[in-house]
This record gives C-alpha cells, structure tokens and sequence, in this order.
C-alpha cells in the first residue's frame, strides 16, 4: 500500500499528490513515469511523474480527470492509499547522460501544454540543479488553469506564459509563442523538448522541423504493464515500431507517426467518454485530447 | 490381456461452458482417482519418472491414491513440485510422463497429470499443510519474478532454511499463471493464490510492484539490500510482432495484452475498470497453448474465432487436450495459411486480414516441416479484431542495467542447464528468461536445479 502524503487542487480537475514510494523515489529520473493502481478492481494507470524526494521517500504525481477512473482517483484524500504505485517506468531524459559542459552549451527550451507541466518540471529542475537555465513555454486554455508557474520559474531561466483566451501571457497556441520566439525576437534553440497533448506536441514538431530544431517529445498512449509485457503501447517511430514503455517514452519528436498514435490512442474510449469530451470541447472552446491514455 | 481404459474425467459441455470462464475440467473424484490409479502397473524401472522435469515419484504418489492415502500422496508430490495443482492442469503430460507410460503403446496412459490435479485438490480442500522447513539460518537469498521459476526456487530455498524474498514486476504473484493463463484452465483464487499462499506459508516474503532494472537493480540487491545470490525468473514477457503492413492498426493486440486484460485485470468480469475490446469476429494468429487461449477467451468474450496458423493441425505446438477443447467449443481452424497484411478501414480499425496458402516442404531445425507459400493463393478473411500470438521474448531489462550478466543474441541470459549459473557470479537464472517461451514445468525444474546449485554455492561461500 501506497500511502498518499499530500494532496493539492492545482486547477479546475488538475491535482497533485504526494505519495510515499521510498523505492520509486530513490531510482526516479526525469522523464520517467509510473503506474498506479487504486484498489482490486481499478485499472493501471500511467502517469509521468512530476517531483520526487529521495530522502522523504515520496514520488509527486499530477492528473487531471478525465475518465471514471482518475475521477475516482480525485476522490482519495490525504492519508488515503493507492494499493500499487510501480516505477519508475521507460528510459530516463536522454540529456541525463550527456557530457554537462556540453550541455551547457546547448540553448534549451521545453513546451509543455496543460498537464505536460508536470513531467516538464522534474526536466527544468534538473538541469537547474545542474547549472543549466532551460527555458520554457507553458500554455493552458486560460490563466485558472496555469500549473507550477511558481515551482518552473523558479527554476527555468525564462518561463514564457501562453493562453488559449490571453487572460494571462501570450495569447495563442504554444506553436505560435514559440515561432514568435524564434522569428520575432530572434531567440536560438539547439534543442527543444515538448511535452502535453499529442496534438500540440505533433504540431510543435512540424514547426521544429522548419527550423531544423532537434526535438524531443514524451508519449502517453494506452498501455497496461508499462514493462513491454503488452505491447499496447507500440508506436511507429523512424518506421520501426517501439514501445513507449521501454524503448521510450521520450522520442525524437520528427520520427514519431503522431497520425498513428492519435489513432491509437482512442482505441479504448467509449462512446460515453468521447461525447463527454466533445461536450467540455463545446463548453470551453479548447480542443483537448488529454488523458487520451486512459480509457473514459 | 486388455487394457483397461482410463476413466473418463467430467468437464463441462463444450456448448456451456464456452458461455462462461468456470474452469473447463472438473477433475476426479475420489472414487474415480481411485479407479483410475489401479491401472498403474508400478514398473520397476518407471518411465513415466524419468520425462518429468522435477521428477515427482509418480509411482509412488499413484500407489497412495490407490490405497486411499491422498494425504501421504501429496506429501510425495511436494518432495518434488511445489505446483502440483498448476502442473496437474497445464503440463503437457501426453509429451512428459504420460508419453513414456507403458500402457499408452497399447491403450490409455495412465491420466497421472488428472491424477496430480486430484491429490493437489484434495490437499487444498482438506487443509493438509506441507510448510515444513529447516530453522531459518539467516543467508538471504534475492528471486526475481514470482512466476513458476521462481516460486519453485523460492519454495525450495525457504525450505531449506533460507530468508528469501521474491521481486515481482507486477501487482500480483504468479506471473505468467496469473496474467497468461485464462480462468477456465486454471482457476486464480483457488488454485493459483493457494500455491502461492502456500510458499509464503514457508516463510518467503514476496514484494510486488517492483522492477528489477529500474526500480531497484541485482546490484542494489547485493551491495546494499544483503542478498548473498539471487536467481532471475523473469521469465519471457514481450511479445512478438510479425511485422507486416497494417499491424499497427486499430484493433491488432498481442495475446499478452488480451489475455493480461482479461486475466490479471480481470476485465471479463463485471466491475472491474479495465476495458478489453472482445471483438465480434476475432482471428487469432498462431498455434501454441497461448493462441489457444486467447481464442477461447475471446470466444467467451462473446466472438466468432478463426485461428489462423501457419502449418497443419499435426504441428500445432499446443498442448493436446487444450486443441481438442477448442475444437469442441467452436473455433474455427484456418490451417496452413500464413497472413500477410491487416486490412484497415478509412479510420484505422482493423476489417480484414489477407493471408497466403502454405504447403509443408522438408523438416526445418526444429524437426517440423517447414511451411512454403502456395504462390497466388491470397485470399482474405473479414475480422474485426486481430490477436497476435506468435511467442515472447526475454525482457532485456535485467540484462541491459546488470553489468557482467550475458544475454545471447535472443536475449536469453546465459546460464549453465544443471546449475542455472549465469555469467555473473552469486547469480543464477532459470525459466524462460534463460530458455525462451517454454512451459511451466521446464521453468519450475530449473527453478528447482537453481535452488540446489544456489544451497550448494552459499555453503562453500
């Protein structure tokens, strides 16, 4: 049992959570990601990770509810258990192993969109720890629903805001904020990584191959064991199928067939939980297609 | 003289139980086991012993029976087998012990694997306890995978006095007895937890929930933990794609996935949030038990099912009875035809598969004769939902984060056959993370060599 530690409303259905896993904590990189499974009954539910503390022995988690089950999972409280918590999961960020000189001479800038706030962070947080200052782009559909601005700023060399309606920052898509950033203000990037909906991260990768940006993005899609047991995870990646679990789930973002994985990755949505997705698209005026990795 | 036959065993009617995922075969009873041990002919030199991978007295254990003495009987069996409820029911006996029987060249082999089954479920039900141990003398031992290797290993260290615990990946123990092999063959609350209650029951801890090669590595486990040597059990878990067009497409699953989601989930029953996609007409691609599976789980999942396989029935690699189990409840069998593309709709959902007819040429390295392509014979079949199952490979995990641990080509770590001593020293493997996708009993008879060559290994240490 995994004891929930802390639990926090980030946004409007975007929580985190604490939760003490000392062996996870103690093996965790950034861009790994774990599992977890609320009781007997529920399903397996990846989910990257965001924060972790070694020597408190707690791993930081963020969801946003989407289906049946992460909105049962937003009803546990502080003090409450999941009964399984595995990972960490998937290969850590490529740049972990890099030479850090040479890092430090790379011009980095991560875009994350929505909840891709929270695998983005641990990234920032390391290099900062390393004497890297990443930039860093984070859009949301307005200012409610910005997350860790505090936690990212203080750790990222420039943090760059985007909303969907301007209520805060830039206003437009994060494709946009990043193409003024290159054209406008003349900004340079060796190296970009994109993490949140598979839509935006197919779309900043588009952009990125314009520039000759290399650009790495983190896959979600539907898989079960997240040990390469099933294979639900595949993706076409360079022509060759990999499994985001093992092989990933960070890839250079201009192999990824991102048509295929979109495809994929409504594979398990039900009738019901695509009409509620079309109906909060409706409400809100935002295209989302997070949490595609989980059935709803 | 004539051979008595063997005594039918009861089963549900194929026209049932393909409606539900009750276990198919319901055993002897008593009376029947009985019976059916009388026509043991107790030969001096018994074959039958001589083709089980953990050596079960069989002669021995059939003459309890026969007396009535089950619980001595199974006391016989756990010399030797800490699964005899699992072996009794998976084991491909008509190959093993039954295949050396005497009375099978002219009759009926003895049905010793029924028999098995018969003594392990009579000592489930009436409580026998078989957890003696040596004193506890303190030398920990690490298992990695809590799959029929390393339970059996597990077993027979903590029985001989060693502190083991057992890593296991996943949220539950069993392995491939949990997450591979459906419900109606073998039972998970009853049989499988049982055997495994019954290993924890001689004092092995197991911890699930943790991945050895990421969540902690065999060095941790030996530098920092205090494990003196550890076996790897973990055993053949990716699956295999064939790599043709369209494979990606929606509705293409490998077996492991459909059965995991069926099995471990346990998403065929109501409740439980794990969804499985059963597919209404569903082709499963090729012939060993675990295709036979995921057929017949797709089957009850409520599908019409086409096995689709490459050579004829004769070399179907499945075990006998669960081929015959098949073909009683309905599933179609397309035979000697190979598929060479997956058909998709304009959405990216599977429609069809379009295969190619094979003839068998001359015997290829694993003795069966190889199938060849009948040159323009495509033709194609409409599916909706594609389950591959083609076989697994050895997660390269372990392997790729242990330094000085050697994998060969396939990924099969390297380990010495009566020893299980891989490459790296106070470490030892068995099962199909070392043979490949093999059967449960081959996993649990090196499982058990192991744990003799770990005993020996840590008393000269």
């Amino acid at each position: 049992m995994y004891k929930i530690t802390a639990k926090r409303l980030l946004a409007p259905s975007i929580y985190l959570m604490d939760v003490a896993a000392p062996r996870v904590a103690k093996s965790a990189n950034p861009g790994q990601f774990v599992i977890v499974k609320m009781d007997e009954k529920g399903e397996r539910i990846p989910l990257t990770i965001c924060d972790y503390d070694k020597i408190a022995g707690t791993v930081t988690i963020v969801f946003q509810t989407v289906g049946a089950s992460t909105k049962k999972m937003a009803l546990l409280a502080e003090g409450d258990y999941f009964s399984d918590f595995v990972g960490p999961l998937g290969q850590p960020s490529e740049f972990i192993e890099e030479n850090i000189e040479e890092l430090k001479q790379k011009k980095i800038i991560f875009v994350a969109g929505g909840v891709g706030a929270a695998p983005v962070y641990p990234q920032i947080k390391w290099l900062h720890e390393h004497g890297i200052a990443a930039d860093a782009i984070v859009g949301c559909k307005s200012k409610d629903y910005l997350l860790l601005e505090k936690e990212i700023k203080a750790v990222a060399g420039k943090l760059y805001v985007a909303t969907d309606d301007g209520s805060y920052g830039y206003q437009g898509f994060v494709t946009d904020l990043l193409k003024d950033l290159i054209e406008k203000e003349g900004q340079k990037y060796d190296l970009v990584i994109a993490i949140g909906p598979m839509i935006m991260m197919k779309f900043i990768t588009l952009l990125t191959k314009q520039y000759g940006i290399k650009t790495i993005v983190s896959m979600n899609p539907v898989m079960v064991d997240g040990t390469g047991m099933c294979g639900g995870c595949r993706l076409t990646v360079g022509g060759e199928t990999r499994f985001a679990c093992v092989d990933g789930p960070e890839f250079d973002g201009h192999l990824v067939d991102f048509d295929e994985a979109m495809r994929r990755s409504t594979q398990y949505q039900t009738e019901e939980g695509r009409a509620e997705i079309e109906r909060q698209e409706k409400e809100t005026g935002h295209v989302c297609n997070l949490g595609l990795g989980e059935h709803n | 003289m004539e051979i008595k036959k063997r005594v039918p065993v009861m089963e549900q009617a194929p026209e049932i139980r393909r409606t539900n995922f009750d276990e198919v075969c319901l055993g002897y009873s008593e009376a029947e086991a009985v019976e059916e041990a009388k026509r043991c002919l107790h030969c001096k030199k018994p074959l039958c012993v001589t083709q089980c991978p953990v050596s079960i007295n069989i002669p021995d254990f059939i003459e309890h029976v026969k007396e009535r003495e089950f619980e001595k009987a199974a006391r016989v069996i756990a010399e030797s087998s800490s699964l005899p409820a699992v072996c009794g029911r998976v084991c491909p006996q008509e190959i093993q012990c039954e295949g050396q029987c005497v009375l099978g060249k002219k009759g009926d082999a003895v049905a010793i694997g029924k028999l098995e089954r018969f003594v392990a479920d009579w000592s489930r039900e009436n409580n026998i306890d078989l957890s003696q141990t040596l004193p506890k003398n303190g030398r920990k031992v690490a298992v990695i995978g809590a799959g029929p290797s390393g339970l059996t290993c597990a077993g027979d260290l903590a029985k001989l006095g060693y502190e083991v615990t057992i890593f296991e990946a996943l949220h539950k123990a069993g392995g491939v007895l949990v997450y591979g092999i459906p419900e109606f063959r073998l039972p998970k609350e009853t049989v499988v937890q049982h055997e495994v209650d019954n290993v924890k029951a001689l004092g092995v801890k197991i911890e699930t929930n943790v991945i050895v090669g990421r969540t902690v590595s065999v060095d941790e486990l030996m530098q920092e933990e205090g494990f003196e040597a550890v076996f790897i059990g973990s055993g053949a878990g990716l699956p295999m794609f064939m790599n043709i067009p369209g494979e990606n497409s929606n509705g293409v699953f490998s077996a492991n996935e459909y059965l995991t989601r069926s099995n471990l989930m346990k998403a065929f029953k109501e409740g439980y949030d794990t969804p499985i996609k059963a597919g209404k007409k569903v082709a499963v691609v090729g012939g060993g038990n675990v295709a036979m599976d995921a057929a017949r789980t797709a089957l009850r999942l409520g599908a019409e099912v086409h096995i689709v396989y490459r050579r004829s029935q004769a070399e179907l690699p499945a075990r006998a009875e669960e081929v015959h189990h098949a073909i009683e409840e309905g599933i179609h069998f397309n035979l000697l035809c190979n598929p060479v593309e997956i058909l998709a709709d304009e959405k990216g959902w599977v429609k069809g598969i379009r295969c190619i007819r094979m003839e068998l040429g001359e015997p290829d390295a694993s003795g069966r004769r190889r199938p060849v392509e009948i040159p323009n014979s495509a033709f194609e079949i409409e599916v909706d939902t594609v389950i591959m199952a083609l076989g697994t490979t050895p997660n390269p995990l372990i392997s790729s984060t242990t330094r000085g641990l050697e994998a060969n080509k396939k990924g099969c770590l390297i380990a010495a056959e009566e020893t299980g001593k891989t490459t790296l020293e106070g470490v030892f493997a068995g099962g199909d993370a070392v043979t490949g996708a093999a059967t449960v009993i081959l996993a649990m008879g090196a499982g058990k060599k192991a744990a003799a060559a770990i005993a020996a290994y840590l008393k000269n240490k």
